[in-house]
């Protein structure tokens, strides 16, 4: 990874109908970027404008050359940018066959031979006998394994893919996913997605960022995110409970005055992790080591198949993953009395 | 899938709406001089106005698709007072009445208008009696029917096509050419139909803006209108024949085709 | 196209019966040729100013509907209601009487010629019906199928000249709009279109070549009105008729 020339750099901002966009980021070869958050977070938006299609303050540059540049008044307009577009439902041209779309890149580029090397792709896809056909007659999955093939055919630099699995029924995802990891391992330009489906980013990125209302949360490897998230978005994507307060060596005082007993917390601003299997839940107030106890009240109880997460409210609220036979023999309906209980030791603290 | 039933009234109503269609079609039909109509078919009056009527039809339809398109093009990017402004004046002579659209025409086009008397006193060019005249007025009535249908369908492509094209490589023309117009063909199409037949029904633009001639500006409508006060079996002839012209079109064409007509 | 009149009614100043007694006036409906709407307008407001000062208020609202002969023959043939009908020609009224419309035997009542209608001052020069023959001159005619049409095709025909005409107008008021707005070079109308018309010069058509126009007007039997139809006929025939008549240009009869 080190050492690897660094060839998209994109540091921007888009200020449209009250909402600001306000990114920076790198991509190397080879690596493929994903940029994750919930809907309304500007994904969209950072992929058009790392394509061409919005007017951006600031500046992108994609292997050495400069596509926007407000301080110089540049801007490399969408056409002549070498980034390949993936749409969420394929945008397929409705009027050209599958032939005809993928060659439709390479046509532009006055490819002499298109219709031939759009075949090749599209035979290596393992998709030749659709090769005549309309996009209203193939599948999703097929349809959008043709708009990633009408992308890759005109060989760009830069591959934008937005939420390419989301409009895909579940049922083929995993499969397409497979097709889709398989094409980009063989490109070798820079890949930049952007999804708010946790599965799909930790399954084809190298490297996450995460984006909130427009700004950068945090970015790193997917392992490095979820084991330390910064935010309820990553945390509720790494299925543990998240808690910010204000460190004072042993114990950690969150808002509402309730304190969180941590050994080595430090001391300052920091983020406070509780695994929900570390929470165990009482009938009645528990004797014992555990230094955090509260009294709460069930909010949900929600079945993963054996595992149940029940979501508690208390000065400290927190979700609990216990058996279903706990949840039968405690009673734990919603409105239900009980006590939460969490060892300090299962409190992992770290700077905010 | 069963619907509820349709009230007795609605039925009622709906089918004087269609008495006020097909009695007056049935009576041309069942009235017609059958006997005389080979006759008149050949009659020089006839072939002459059906020609007229034909060629300046058709050229208008041509002229409008030519300066409609692409007006329908810079509707359809602009938003807010500028778009009804300019919404206002292209559909404007849809409104007024066809006589009135002839008189701003020769105010216009005419010796003494604001651009024929230039016209005229540079170049010797009148406009008003020529065929060029029943071409002009037939144009102005019948574009805005194309450039409704065509603005209509831009509005409600889907842009991310043009962008996908855009980041494949493809310039303005390329987009415009092998993305944008085929797939507007419906709306076009659509829009050419309906600006093909105003402009063949046109009368009261014609009449007061190029006059009335034989051969040269004397549309089927008109000599329809003339050949009532005279001779009743041509003018209900002539207007068989346009009939049969408009079924013809309208049958022949699709649902798929028509859209929204 | 068709021009409508409506004359004068219970509320005219001349009346002076109080409007709650003033019994409702009846409607006479008049068809008239087109070219005799300046003359008719005239004659219609001395009948009900004569009405006023015999009975103390107006009697009949008169209700004219001008156009070109061939369009009021037509229309009375599919049923049209008027009490009288003033045409430009012989033909038509015949017609009109063929189809067993006519009350009273149709009459005479004036009569118009032809003549060249040009633009003031006569800035192309023309004085006979030949140079209407000249090629770069807009001459604009009225179709064959109305009276002036026809009885200008005669004159031409009897001169020896031919016109190639840019359009063939509806009525006769048409070929004069044309010629006066500055579409048309020249037109050939009645007299009477030029001397009511003031924006418009005339050129005289010699007798030999000319085309004396007769127009007939009777008292139909498809209105309602039959007894005023008739006082306004014998108005039209009596000698205020004329003098008002000859002042538009006609020629009596």
């Amino acid at each position: 990874m080190v050492g690897r020339a660094v060839t998209l750099e994109a540091a921007i901002r888009i200020k449209r109908n009250g909402f600001t966009l306000d990114v920076a980021l790198s991509a190397a070869v080879g690596e493929t970027v994903a940029v994750l958050g919930p809907n309304g977070a500007g994904k969209t938006t950072l992929l058009r404008a790392l394509a061409g299609l919005e007017d951006v303050e600031g500046r992108v540059t994609l292997d050495g050359e400069v596509l926007d540049d407000t301080s110089r008044g540049v801007h490399v307009p969408a056409e002549k940018r070498r980034a390949g577009l993936v749409f969420q439902d394929h945008v397929l041209f409705p009027h050209l066959s599958v032939i005809e779309n993928v060659a439709f890149g390479l046509r532009a580029q006055r490819q002499p031979r298109a219709a031939d090397v759009a075949r090749k792709w599209i035979d290596e896809a393992g998709l030749g006998d659709r090769a005549e056909a309309l996009p209203r007659e193939l599948s999703g999955g097929q349809a959008q394994r043709v708009a990633l093939l009408r992308a890759l055919a005109t060989g760009p630099k830069l591959l934008l893919l937005d939420e390419p699995l989301s409009s895909l029924d579940v049922s083929i995802r995993a499969e397409v996913r497979r097709e889709l990891t398989r094409q980009l391992a063989s490109f070798n330009g820079v890949r930049l997605l952007v999804t708010h489906d946790p599965l799909e980013a930790m399954a084809l990125a190298d490297r996450l960022v995460v984006l909130e209302h427009g700004l950068v949360v945090q970015s790193g490897t997917p392992g490095e995110v979820t084991a330390r998230p910064r935010s309820r978005f990553v945390a509720d994507l790494a299925g543990v409970n998240l808690l910010r307060g204000e460190a004072h060596g042993d114990r950690v005082v969150l808002a509402g005055d309730a304190s969180l007993a941590a050994p080595d917390a430090g001391e300052g601003d920091v983020f406070a992790v509780i695994h929900p299997r570390a929470v165990a839940l009482y009938r009645t107030r528990p004797d014992g080591t555990p230094r955090n106890v509260w009294q709460g009240q069930v909010d949900s109880v929600d079945l993963y198949g054996e595992r149940v997460r029940v979501r508690v409210s208390a000065p400290v609220p927190l979700v609990a993953e216990v058996t279903r036979a706990a949840v039968s023999e405690l009673g734990l309906n919603p409105g239900a009395s009980v006590w939460i209980a969490v060892k300090a030791t299962e409190v992992s603290v770290y700077p905010a | 899938m069963r619907r509820a039933r349709t009230p007795a009234a609605i039925g009622l109503l709906a089918g004087l709406g269609l008495l006020l269609f097909v009695l007056p079609l049935a009576g041309l039909i069942l009235r017609a001089p059958w006997s005389q109509a080979l006759a008149e078919l050949t009659d020089p009056t006839t072939t002459m106005a059906l020609g007229l009527s034909i060629f300046c039809s058709l050229t208008a339809t041509a002229i409008a698709l030519v300066l409609g398109i692409p007006l329908a093009m810079i509707l359809a990017r602009t938003r807010g007072t500028v778009r009804n402004v300019l919404r206002a004046l292209t559909t404007l002579p849809m409104v007024l009445p066809p006589v009135v659209g002839g008189v701003a025409l020769w105010l216009a086009f005419g010796r003494r208008g604001i651009a024929g008397s230039l016209l005229y006193q540079a170049f010797g060019i009148q406009i008003p009696f020529t065929t060029t005249a029943a071409v002009m007025a037939e144009t102005f009535v019948a574009m805005p029917f194309l450039v409704i249908a065509v603005e209509a369908g831009l509005r409600s492509l889907d842009h991310r096509y043009e962008e996908a094209a855009r980041s494949l490589g493809a310039g303005y023309w390329r987009v415009l050419t092998r993305v944008t117009l085929p797939l507007l063909r419906p709306a076009i199409f659509s829009g050419a139909v309906l600006c093909w037949a105003r402009a063949l029904g046109e009368f009261g633009a014609t009449i007061t803006f190029a006059g009335n001639f034989p051969g040269r500006t004397q549309t089927v409508p008109i000599a329809v209108y003339l050949a009532l006060e005279t001779k009743p079996e041509a003018a209900i002839t002539l207007s068989l024949i346009l009939l049969v012209v408009s079924v013809a079109i309208l049958v022949g064409m699709r649902d798929r085709w028509l859209g929204a007509l | 196209m068709l021009a409508f009149g409506w004359l004068a009614a219970c509320t005219s100043p001349l009346a002076t019966c109080a409007v709650q007694s003033c019994p409702e006036p009846k409607t006479l409906t008049i068809f008239a040729a087109s070219s005799l709407q300046p003359a008719f307008g005239k004659i219609g407001n001395q009948f009900q100013a004569n009405e006023v000062k015999a009975q103390g208020h107006v009697v009949n609202a008169l209700s004219f509907v001008f156009a070109g002969s061939q369009m009021l023959t037509q229309q009375l043939g599919e049923g049209a209601a008027a009490d009288i009908f003033a045409s430009a020609d012989i033909a038509h009224m015949t017609q009109v009487n063929a189809g067993g419309l006519v009350a009273s035997p149709p009459r005479v009542f004036a009569h118009n010629r032809l003549e060249i209608a040009v633009a003031r001052g006569n800035p192309k020069g023309i004085h006979t019906l030949a140079d209407l023959a000249r090629s770069g001159l807009v001459v604009v005619l009225a179709d064959p199928s109305v009276p002036a049409g026809k009885y200008a095709a005669q004159a031409l025909k009897t001169a020896g000249v031919t016109v190639k005409p840019a359009s063939l107008e509806q009525q006769v008021t048409g070929v004069l709009s044309k010629v006066a707005f500055g579409e048309a070079d020249a037109g050939i109308v009645y007299v009477s279109d030029i001397i009511t018309s003031r924006q418009v010069d005339g050129v005289a058509i010699p007798n030999d070549q000319n085309v004396i126009a007769e127009y007939p007007i009777a008292v139909l039997n498809t209105g309602h009105n039959q007894a005023a139809a008739k006082d306004f006929v014998d108005f039209v025939l009596s000698a205020d008729g004329q003098s008002l008549l000859k002042a538009a240009g006609f020629e009596g009869v």
